[in-house]
Formats: C-alpha cells, sequence, structure tokens
C-alpha cells in the first residue's frame, strides 16, 4: 500500500473516531444521561492533555529537560502563562509569548 | 456561561435567519484565537512532512484543532497508525461532554441535523452556543444557532488552514512559529484550571510528559494525559466545593 493512501486511511480512521466522540449522547438519546464519575473523568481530558503537550515544548531541549533561566522557551513560557491568566485572551498569549521568546533569545 | 435569560430574550420566537445570525455573531469573536491557530496548523503540518493535501483534508475530516497538531507530530514521528488512532481519541475525547451537554436540545432534529451538527461540535462551537441553549427561549428553530457557530467555526478554520498551506513555506524558522502551538495551548489551559483538582492533573500530566518522553511511539502523549486523569479524580474531594 502507497504511504499517501495509508495516510489517508489514518485520517479517515481518526476522523470518524472523533466524529462517533461528537455523535456519541446526540444519537445516544437524551434520556441516556453519563454518570457523575463520567462525567468528572471526562472534565479531566482538557487539563491532562493540555498539560502533557506544553510540558516538553518549553522544558525538553536538544532531548533533555532543562529548569534552567538560560532556556528561552521557559521565560517565554511563563510570560505566556501570566499574560493568559489576566488577560484571557488567545491572540495576546500567543503575541505576548512569541515576542518574549524572540527577546529571549537575542539577551541569552 | 452564567448568562442569564435576558440576554437571549430577543430570541423569543425567532425565526431560522434571526437564530442563524446570531449564532454566527456571537462565534466570529473566537475566530480572532482560531485563525492564528489554524494558520499555524498549516505551517506545522507541511514541517511535520505531511502532504499539503492531507494537511487540508485533515481540516475537514477530523476538525479539531490540538489533535490535528498532534496527528501532524506522531505521523512526523513515524508512528504506527493504531497508536496515532488511539492517542487523537484521547485528545477527543471531551467531546462526548459536550455531546451530553447539547444532546437534550437536539432530541427532537432529524437525523440529518444530528449528523451535521455533530460534525459541527468542537469546543470553541459548544462554549459560544451554550449559553443560549441553556439559558435562552426554547425556540422551535434554535438547532440553528447552533449550527451558525459550528459553521462560522468551520469555515474560519478551513480558511485559515489553506492560507497556512500557502504561506508556509515562506515563513523563516528563526520566527519561531511552532511555539505558537505550545502558546495557543497555554492560553487554553490556565483559563480552564479553577479547581485544585485540575491543578492536580494539569501538574502529573506535565510529570509524566517530561519523564515519559524515552517511551516508543510518543506514547507518552497518552501515558501523561490518563496518568493526569486518574490524579485529577483520585483528588476530586479536595476541592472546596462539591464537584460539578
Amino acid at each position: 500500500m502507497s504511504d499517501d493512501l495509508w495516510l489517508l486511511l489514518t485520517i479517515v480512521g481518526c476522523g470518524l473516531a472523533t466524529f462517533a466522540l461528537r455523535l456519541s449522547f446526540i444519537v445516544g438519546g437524551a434520556q441516556i444521561k453519563p454518570g457523575r464519575r463520567i462525567k468528572a473523568v471526562l472534565g479531566y481530558v482538557p487539563p491532562a492533555v493540555l498539560a502533557a503537550l506544553i510540558a516538553p515544548e518549553i522544558l525538553v531541549r536538544q532531548g533533555s529537560i532543562d529548569f534552567g533561566l538560560d532556556n528561552p522557551r521557559l521565560l517565554a513560557g511563563a510570560v505566556a502563562v501570566a499574560v493568559a491568566f489576566f488577560s484571557r485572551s488567545v491572540l495576546a498569549t500567543i503575541a505576548c509569548g512569541l515576542i518574549a521568546l524572540w527577546a529571549a533569545q537575542r539577551m541569552i | 456561561m452564567n448568562d442569564g435569560g435576558a440576554r437571549w430574550a430577543h430570541l423569543e420566537g425567532a425565526g431560522w435567519q434571526q437564530e442563524l445570525a446570531a449564532g454566527v455573531r456571537i462565534e466570529l469573536p473566537l475566530l480572532l484565537g482560531v485563525v492564528p491557530f489554524g494558520l499555524v496548523y498549516g505551517v506545522l503540518g507541511l514541517q511535520a512532512g505531511l502532504p499539503a493535501w492531507a494537511v487540508i483534508a485533515m481540516s475537514s475530516v477530523l476538525f479539531g484543532g490540538s489533535s490535528q497538531v498532534v496527528f501532524a507530530q506522531l505521523w512526523g514521528a513515524q508512528v504506527p497508525a493504531a497508536v496515532i488512532g488511539a492517542t487523537v481519541g484521547v485528545v477527543n475525547l471531551r467531546h462526548v461532554l459536550y455531546s451530553a451537554s447539547v444532546a437534550q436540545f437536539l432530541s427532537e432534529l432529524s437525523w440529518r441535523w444530528k449528523l451535521l451538527l455533530a460534525y459541527l461540535l468542537t469546543d470553541e462551537a459548544y462554549v459560544a452556543a451554550i449559553g443560549r441553549l441553556s439559558f435562552g427561549p426554547a425556540g422551535a428553530m434554535r438547532h440553528w444557532f447552533l449550527f451558525g457557530t459550528g459553521f462560522t467555526l468551520w469555515f474560519g478554520w478551513q480558511l485559515a488552514t489553506v492560507a497556512g498551506v500557502l504561506i508556509g513555506a515562506t515563513i523563516p524558522a528563526a520566527w519561531a512559529l511552532d511555539f505558537s502551538i505550545a502558546l495557543t495551548f497555554i492560553a487554553l489551559l490556565v483559563p480552564a484550571l479553577r479547581r485544585r483538582s485540575e491543578f492536580v492533573a494539569a501538574a502529573v500530566a506535565a510529570s509524566v510528559a517530561l519523564l515519559a518522553q524515552g517511551m516508543p511511539h510518543k506514547l507518552w502523549i497518552m501515558a501523561a494525559a490518563l496518568a493526569g486523569m486518574l490524579a485529577g479524580m483520585a483528588c476530586r474531594r479536595y476541592d472546596g466545593s462539591p464537584a460539578a
């Protein structure tokens, strides 16, 4: 099988799985409600997934964990967390984080 | 999302055009955050080694920003398809919550509507529509509001992706645009952390993600997500108020 076909099938498979998740209760009927425990578990998906994706992006540098103050991505990440906390704006967070990263890369 | 009914009083007895327009209008400001994300996804998808058609196709077939970024990273790292599917499934698990939440408002609709609205159900469409659905008048045309939010987001996402693919090659690597994905995730994560157990879930997930980097096939994403969810559940009783 060619790489392109395999890629297409993987995308379609992921798409169908995601569609099934979105469709689940809409078709399962309004009568069936998820239990409290299920709801609670699913509520932790966003914080867990997002934190898992963020941490290596800002802390792994050339293959090893770097908590040093000379890690530009760590500094920029800290700025972004502060901006996100106070502004609650996606755009402001991206803009300030990128500017902080460029500034840190110049200075360090 | 604690808007009272008064905010939606003008939709009392509204026709489908009014509901649709109101949905589009409330979604538009959210595109400010979504369009840069789509641009960056388009750029990064190409950098990860995906062909342009796949980057663009994914935006309509998969239609979920963070899962598309994860897909591109995993495909670029030559992870087996089954692991990609499972990881994307975990990243998108939260949609089950949205599905359960909007189901009660869509129960009278035809199959076709249900399929369409399920396909368009994303974080941003849900967040924008749930206030009107929960607190606004129970009009027969209110599904058009949800369609308005979902379609607006869909359209903005497709345009942003195509634009990202087109300009991708011209953006210098020194701009470190890949970092804006992490920044987008930070912007989504920080306001979502309200309870202690959510902090614990995020902290445990981040730690496991760092410590498990050596796992094959980027399985650390799933390991970290599942560990974070379990940790959050375990700490639920330490939240101040009863868990929602």
